[in-house]
């Protein structure tokens, strides 16, 4: 250890490309934040889809409407995320809430376009044979519509989850980030220690993503018990 | 049962009515089929009747009851409704489709359970379809299940638009055969649309042949329309082989039988030869009376002096006095005969010939 050049090679002779005792000293703090990227995405996804099914809900009823609301969620679509908090932290502060806007607002087209489409791929003879024996457009369209949506409904319930999972990473900006933490401070340091907590970060939240898809696929063969069984002749 | 008088629809952006100033009664427990070309407003005058089409002037009763006075919905939950393509509703099963109404109508679980097996039977669905899901049943299936669906309240009345149209001939034919069963059992007031004046002619009673704009060409009993077809257009629309298609409607037991060439066991091979000879026919009935055994031809003489030893043949048409003439044509004519034997169970009745026949189409 006499010179730079060799401290420095001792230095990456001795340190391996990931510290796994600092894993192992972390495994609590990882948890918690990955509690805390569950949480966040569940909120996200969760008012996002109350909020979309409410706007297609009135796209579906007066048409007219669902340029405009495509328009507008598509321009929060397309806002870059980081400009988006930079924008709202003076209004709302380093809160969960900045953060949620943030996220909710990035779910919303998604969701929106995929319930308007399910919604209007529910082949016209089905509803006129439901219109045609009584039922009323509120009852038929819980009881006829939004059933036979739902694949098409859950499958953007899944990217936008799989994109929302992805953007909690950045909200750790404004310090509600889950394991986006983990990637922001590894990023602080020019050594094994901070390569590990990013790696951690990342393939903790791309697991979490993995996860959510297959779970929500799986939610999906469940509530449409009726779609798989289905003569092939 | 059901009255439309002066009933006209224009749909929006376009300056010719669909359907105009048509007046139509249709007495209860009839079957009336609409009948035309495509385009002519048979859909639009049959979904006037449960509101999914609103009149733009005139007046729909129902039961006496004006159906604009009304909630669409609970006009709708009083008369039953089958289209072509079905719709049944993909994410329920078979039971839950047909119990569509009663739940509509907030009816009991016991009651409904009870009525859907009731109706299974009706239509001639095994229960083991219950639980399944209508992919998984064949067309046919799938329109008596559209059928159950559209009894399930015990409707007084029915609407069906090309209720049969997607399904083979074959199926067609039996789904057509059990409708007129049912109806004889149910008695329901019936508005069916089809464009196939096959179909009308087998199940309505009374038949209204439309043109273009929804005019009512003529609308009377298949027979009398087949016999006197008022215009031009409903003779054009029978097509030239409306006098066969007559022949359909009218039982056998309507025309003279020949008693044709019908010998006893005692007559002679000289005697069995010249009645064939009498008839112009290569072959000769064994029997007594009413008590007729089979046929035989004149080869099958060869060695006999009496009939004594001659081996009869099976009959293998035998027609029944209430099969149409058509059946009967078909029968002689697919016999290579010029008759074919009509038998009440196992009594002889004589013989269904092509001149007796003909004679009702030339009528
Ligand atoms: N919703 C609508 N808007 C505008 N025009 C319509 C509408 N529905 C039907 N029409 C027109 O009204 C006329 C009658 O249509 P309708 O469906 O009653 O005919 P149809 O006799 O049932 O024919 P098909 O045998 O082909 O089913 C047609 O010219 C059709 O194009
Ligand atoms: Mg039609």
């Amino acid at each position: 250890m006499t010179t730079g050049t060799s401290a420095f090679t001792i230095a990456q002779a001795d340190e391996p490309f990931i510290r796994w005792d600092w894993i192992g000293r972390n495994l609590d703090d990882l948890w918690a934040a990955t509690q805390e990227h569950i949480v966040l995405t569940v909120i996200a996804v969760g008012v996002g889809l109350v909020v979309s099914l409410g706007l297609s809900i009135i796209a579906l009823r007066w048409r007219k409407t669902y340029t405009p609301i495509t328009w507008v969620t598509g321009i929060l679509y397309t806002i870059p995320s980081l400009a988006l908090f930079a924008f709202l932290v003076p209004i709302t502060g380093l809160t969960m809430l900045t953060a949620q806007i943030g996220l909710v607002s990035y779910t919303l087209l998604i969701l929106i376009r995929n319930i308007v489409a399910g919604i209007d791929g529910v082949p016209a003879h089905i509803l006129e044979a439901a219109r045609g024996m009584g039922y009323t457009p509120r009852r038929m369209f819980l009881d006829i519509q939004l059933p036979l949506a739902l694949p098409v409904i859950i499958a953007g319930i899944r990217i936008a989850t799989v994109t929302t999972i992805g953007l909690v990473t950045i909200t750790a900006l404004i310090g509600q980030g889950g394991l986006g933490f983990f990637i922001l401070r590894g990023l602080q340091f020019f050594s094994a220690i901070g390569t590990t907590q990013i790696l951690a970060g990342t393939v903790l939240s791309v697991a979490l993503a993995v996860v959510a898809d297959i779970g929500l696929l799986g939610l999906e063969k469940l509530l449409t018990p009726w779609a798989r069984r289905r003569v092939t002749a | 049962m059901i009255r439309l008088t002066e009933v006209t629809k224009t749909f929006p952006g376009t300056s010719k009515p669909a359907v105009d100033k048509l007046s139509l009664s249709i007495g209860e427990g009839e079957v009336v089929v609409l009948v035309g070309p495509s385009g002519c407003g048979k859909t639009t005058t049959l979904k006037m009747i449960n509101r999914l089409i609103e009149p733009t002037s005139g007046s729909i009763t129902v039961a006496g009851q004006d159906i604009l006075s009304m909630q669409a919905h609970e006009l709708r939950r009083g008369i039953g409704y089958v289209i072509q393509q079905i719709g049944l509703f993909p994410h329920k099963t078979i039971a839950e489709n047909i119990a569509t109404v009663p739940s509509l109508l907030g009816w009991d679980k016991v009651r409904t359970d009870e009525r859907v097996a009731e109706l299974a039977q009706l239509v001639e669905l095994s229960p083991e379809f219950l639980d399944r899901y209508p992919g998984e049943l064949s067309g046919g299936q799938r329109q008596r299940v559209g059928v159950a669906r559209a009894l399930a309240a015990d409707p007084p009345v029915l609407l069906m638009d090309e209720p049969f149209g997607a399904v083979d001939p074959i199926v067609r034919a039996n789904l057509q055969d059990e409708l007129l069963e049912l109806q004889s059992r149910l008695k329901k007031t019936i508005v069916l649309v089809t464009h196939d004046i096959d179909e009308a002619i087998k199940l309505g009673d009374r038949v209204a042949i439309l043109s273009e704009g929804g005019h009512l060409e003529q609308y009377d009993s298949p027979g009398e329309i087949l016999r006197n077809p008022a215009n031009e257009f409903v003779a054009d629309f029978l097509g030239s082989d409306r006098g066969i298609k007559r022949l359909s409607l009218i039982p056998i037991s309507e025309i003279k039988l020949d008693p044709g060439p019908v010998l006893s066991r005692r007559a002679t091979r000289e005697e069995a030869l010249s009645v064939m000879a009498r008839y112009d026919i290569g072959w000769a009935a064994i029997g007594d009376g009413a008590d007729v055994e089979g046929w035989f031809t004149a080869d099958d003489l060869e060695g006999h002096k009496t009939l004594r030893d001659v081996k009869a043949r099976s009959f293998q048409i035998k027609l029944k006095p209430e099969d149409s003439l058509r059946e009967a044509l078909d029968a002689v004519i697919t016999s290579h005969t010029a008759a074919a034997a009509v038998f009440d169970g196992d009594r002889y009745l004589g013989m269904a010939t092509v001149d007796e026949i003909s004679r009702e189409i030339v009528q």
